[in-house]
């Protein structure tokens, strides 16, 4: 009944990183009222807000950023499972920050500094997408501070702290492998990106006393799944509850 | 058991804009310099009100005492020469 | 001795009435100091719990502007909590004492956040009339006798009225858009305009606290004023939402120059005072649980810091937001 909002083909790289960035800042929007001290409920909602805007601006070169958001069912949504995974408790969160913002942070900077080498084989969009990464990249460094930050002081603070953070480290690792798949339409060097990356979260946890999984990145299920738009259980649940309103009256304004 | 972990507290201070000074801002906890710096920018800047910032444990702070005003201020007071509208120049002198 | 006390008494008098600023090293009456930690932990308290009605919306809000507004909004309530935590912390008191005597009940917030937000119009309707009457109340603390006090309200004021607008802003397209959503409107007015009514606190007869702190300059206004004056603002802002105040009674009246309204039915606000509102329990369970759940994160980072305090002035260089963050030296230089 509610068809797709746009031609299913048309810029996946837009919609990807549009994706990654809302159902992210959904999940960081959960915690209002609920964080470990006040300062930190300042600190997420500010994450959160950053990359709503971001995914309104990517939403927009594409078409209507709430019919985008609103109206499409869970397999149109393209983003990584990372970012759908639920909270957990601060440590889980805090792990899910640390990854997803130190792929984020890189792959903006990427975008942001090095020209598309054949630019001709790019989307239409993707011109945009990079204008967009050089305000993306300050933001996403600040996330990624943010996420290193705790990473230390939860991985080297109290021993209970030290094993929530390992495990939530070790649950997430397997969500990491997809951040690297190829997003059509944009010529990223994902070999620097994936090594970048790999450099960047061993030196973190390793200065955190916490021990670098060695477990696959990947699995078959998790394998570009997300990007393909299949997610994990608790994303429909997430959707139902950020569309129902919205999908309960059609054609209204807000 | 969680009464003697409270943060320290930190007073901040955000300069608006170059050419201005830092001015004292308010107060925030925080476990160490570093977030405090993190937790400043988040309370204090998310209106744009500042481009940089400093935090200071609030206990390095030595405050002259409310009591002792009289002494400590009021010398001052009666220096008037110190001001430059005490001196009286004659019309039509510039630049001075 | 007991002379020092009186001449401390004399200034501190001599300060009030030339509507000078008290400050915290400043010598002030017991009173005054329990006073002004009552009222601010109260107003602190208040921005905290009041955050949980309106984030009850946030994974729900119906566009991605209205989501972005609302987490802006919520955002802004931890923070003027902050503020206010700190400002009370001059008087002596720690945040931790403070949110000891939430959690147990030993300290109120305002009753109107023990109402429920049932639809995404009370989003609307909390900003336009709760916020209105906070501001009502606010704007006059800004000249509170007590230094800190008055500052962060300074703050708090400018940031809500941002609250406000966009709580009308939300009203009107709801009044102004399907019928449906109309009907959503009116019904979050009809539920919220006599709980913000409430919010002034009791009629200038029955308040407890009201005269001394008048005296005291802590408060510049009776409730009964600045109730009217609410009122008499928020007639007209209705009339352009086009949308009714749930009250038959309501009539301008030409002689006093001032709405009439109908009765406050004062045994609801006692009862919800009394902690038999929809929502107390469900509110302090949940600020208690956060609390307590986050107990070893605040933990961890304390034990943390115990640890690299001897290397922690290293200005551990970080590009982040660009703006410029450098560490203590810069001005030496």
């Amino acid at each position: 009944m509610t068809a797709p909002a746009t031609k299913p083909q048309a810029a996946p790289a837009a919609l990807a990183l549009a994706d990654d960035a809302l159902v992210l800042a959904q999940r960081l929007g959960e915690w209002a009222g609920h964080a470990p001290v006040l300062e930190e409920d300042v600190a997420l909602a500010n994450i959160a807000l950053d990359l709503l805007g971001q995914a309104r601006v990517l939403y927009t070169l594409l078409g209507d950023e709430d019919e985008l958001a609103y109206l499409r069912e869970e397999r149109a949504f393209r983003n990584a499972q990372l970012v759908e995974q639920p909270n957990g408790d601060f440590a889980h969160t805090i792990a899910r920050q640390l990854y997803f913002s130190t792929y984020h942070h890189l792959l903006h900077t990427q975008l942001a500094t090095t020209p598309a080498p054949d630019a001709a084989t790019e989307d239409t969009t993707a011109p945009d997408i990079r204008a967009l990464a050089a305000k993306a990249a300050k933001e996403t460094a600040y996330h990624r501070e943010h996420a290193e930050l705790w990473t230390l002081r939860l991985g080297d603070g109290t021993p209970e702290s030290h094993h929530r953070m390992q495990r939530a480290i070790d649950t997430l690792w397997r969500y990491t492998g997809e951040l690297f798949q190829d997003l059509d339409g944009l010529q990223l060097d994902l070999h620097t990106l994936e090594s970048n990356w790999h450099t960047a979260i061993t030196d973190t946890l390793t200065q955190a006393t916490l021990t670098v999984p060695e477990s696959p990145r990947t699995s078959a299920w998790t394998a570009g799944a997300g990007r393909q738009g299949l997610h994990t259980e608790t994303f429909g649940r997430m959707l139902a509850e950020m569309q129902h309103l919205h999908r309960s009256h059609p054609g209204a304004s807000w | 058991m969680t009464g003697n972990t409270e943060w320290p507290l930190w007073e901040v201070f955000v300069r608006a804009r170059r050419g201005l000074t830092h001015t004292h801002a308010g107060s925030l906890h925080a476990p160490d310099a570093e977030l405090a710096l993190r937790n400043a920018r988040d309370l204090y800047t998310r209106r744009g009100e500042g481009i940089s910032l400093w935090v200071v444990p609030s206990a390095a702070i030595t405050a002259s005492s409310p009591d002792e005003k009289d002494p400590f201020f009021e010398p001052a007071g009666d220096k008037p020469y110190r001001h430059p509208t005490f001196y009286e120049i004659p019309e039509g002198v510039q630049h001075l | 001795m007991a002379t020092a006390t009186v001449d401390h008494a004399t200034a501190f008098d001599a300060a009030v009435a030339a509507d000078e600023r008290i400050e915290p090293r400043d010598w002030m009456p017991d009173a005054y100091r329990a006073t002004l930690v009552r009222q601010i932990a109260q107003h602190a308290h208040s921005e905290i719990i009041g955050m949980q009605p309106e984030a009850n919306w946030i994974t729900r809000a119906p566009s991605l502007r209205r989501k972005a507004i609302l987490i802006a909004k919520v955002q802004d309530e931890a923070g003027h909590g902050l503020y206010l935590y700190s400002a009370a912390e001059t008087l002596g008191t720690s945040r931790d004492e403070l949110l000891d005597k939430l959690h147990t009940g030993r300290q109120k917030y305002s009753s109107i956040f023990n109402y429920p937000t049932l639809t995404w119009a009370d989003v609307g309707a909390i900003g336009w009339l709760v916020d209105g009457a906070a501001i009502t109340n606010q704007v006059p603390l800004c000249r509170c006798s007590y230094g800190p006090y008055a500052r962060a309200m300074v703050r708090i004021c400018k940031e809500e009225s941002f609250h406000q607008r966009q709580g009308y802003e939300s009203l009107l397209a709801l009044s102004r858009g399907t019928p449906a959503q109309h009907a959503m409107a009116q019904d979050a007015v009809d539920r919220w305009w006599w709980p913000s009514l409430m919010m002034f606190g009791p009629p200038d007869d029955a308040s407890a606290h009201s005269a001394q702190s008048m005296a005291w300059k802590i408060k510049r206004h009776s409730n009964d004023d600045l109730r009217q004056r609410f009122v008499d603002i928020c007639v007209p802002q209705a009339e352009s939402l086009g949308l009714t105040l749930p009250d038959p009674d309501l009539v301008w009246n030409e002689s006093r120059g001032h709405h009439d309204f109908g009765p406050i039915d004062w045994t609801e606000f006692q009862q919800v005072l009394k902690g038999n509102g929809p929502c107390n329990e469900q509110r302090i369970t949940q600020r208690r649980t956060a609390h307590d759940e986050g107990a070893w994160v605040r933990e961890a980072a304390a034990a943390h810091a115990a640890k690299h305090r001897s290397s922690t002035s290293n200005g551990s260089d970080s590009s982040g937001s660009g703006s410029g963050s450098t560490s203590q030296g810069e001005e030496s230089a």
